[in-house]
């Protein structure tokens, strides 16, 4: 995908530059954006260093079982066949809880558990099951309770309150998250 | 997010797990993010830097003003609502360039904040987790998961207007 992005941007960009004259500022936006890369990248290291160590430190503390834990009980509502099979929802909730954290790394290997156990489940059919769509759906929906990454970016860009946007975040991605478990609900009968 | 560090390491404290050295192995994870998102970065922010300076965006702008303006989006972020579901590191360059442009505290900062802090790369997820267990048919995930990903552009306008400004 990022191939055909990747190449389909400078493409554009170019005959972009011819049409509009723009070519000199073209060729000083190429020699600016490599190193600006650079400088992004190194400023951003050290808060980004910092969070992931502090989000370890939570990590193996346990504060993802704590949050699994308390979630299960909400999610079981949400899946029809995963409530009965506790490995599964158990995988489930883990990996809500991980991304509540921030904890992507984290995720990602137990969101894969749980499409294994929830298509054994769905009797290796390959087509997606009602509870797959769902879980999928949670995890293209961002649910941090902590956008680290964007803070440090608004950090380094000199926000004076790189956090204030907290509140936002969590309505805008508790509606979408609403939006799209109604559609998935809604949509399956058909 | 002082109290928040110090909430932690007090839970690690009572967990009696060893902080520092814990705090060491995550730091090396992040650094290990970085190093892999570096090459990524690179490529990306020059082919934004490009776009830009093409004047290819300003069209692209322009081209969807009435329909930004009849739904209050700042036009800005227009390009951006656009490439978040396909690419995060795409995203998280234009993300950049809005900074640069209008500052992070600017209107266009905040709903470009809220907008990658409440969305993830929609395309890129469904391909890893239908991908992994070889799932043909994924029936209505994509438009469930891009009608979240429109609601979430829709509210970070209206939420920074609500709340922040």
């Amino acid at each position: 995908m990022l191939n055909y992005i990747f190449a389909g941007i400078i493409i554009i960009s170019l005959i972009c530059a011819i049409f509009t004259g723009n070519g000199p500022a073209l060729a000083q936006a190429v020699v600016d954006g490599a190193a600006e890369s650079v400088d992004l990248l190194l400023t951003m290291a050290g808060m980004l260093a910092l969070w992931s160590g502090i989000m370890e430190i939570a990590s193996r503390g346990g504060f993802t079982k704590v949050f699994s834990r308390m979630l299960a009980p909400i999610l079981k509502h949400l899946f029809k066949t995963a409530d009965k099979d506790s490995k599964t929802l158990n995988l489930i909730s883990m990996n809500v809880s991980a991304n509540l954290l921030g904890l992507g790394n984290a995720a990602t290997p137990l969101g894969l558990g749980a499409m294994k156990e929830l298509k054994r489940l769905n009797h290796d059919s390959e087509r997606a099951s009602d509870d797959m769509i769902i879980f999928v759906v949670m995890n293209t929906a961002s649910i941090q309770i902590m956008p680290t990454m964007v803070g440090t970016l608004r950090q380094t860009y000199g926000s004076t309150q790189p956090f204030s946007i907290l509140p936002c975040v969590w309505i805008s991605s508790a509606c979408a998250l609403a939006v799209g478990l109604t559609l998935a609900k809604i949509l399956k009968t058909k | 997010m002082p109290a928040f560090i110090a909430v932690v390491i007090g839970f690690g404290l009572i967990k009696k797990i060893p902080i520092f050295d814990t705090f060491l192995i995550g730091a090396q994870e992040g650094f290990k993010t970085l190093y892999s998102l570096a090459p990524t970065m690179v490529g990306l922010i020059v082919a934004v830097n490009m776009l830009k300076a093409s004047g290819a965006t300003d069209l692209l702008c322009n081209a969807v003003t009435p329909i930004a303006n009849a739904l209050g989006f700042p036009k800005e972020i227009v390009p951006m609502v656009l490439l978040r579901p396909i690419s995060g590191g795409g995203s998280t360059a234009l993300l950049t360039g809005i900074y640069k442009d209008f500052g992070p505290d600017s209107f266009a900062g905040m709903v470009a904040s809220v907008l990658a802090g409440s969305t993830e790369t929609t395309f890129y997820a469904i391909a890893v987790y239908f991908g992994s267990v070889k799932i043909k048919k994924i029936r209505h995930t994509l438009i469930s998961a891009l009608a979240a990903d429109f609601t979430a552009a829709v509210m970070a306008v209206l939420t920074v207007k609500l709340i922040l400004f």
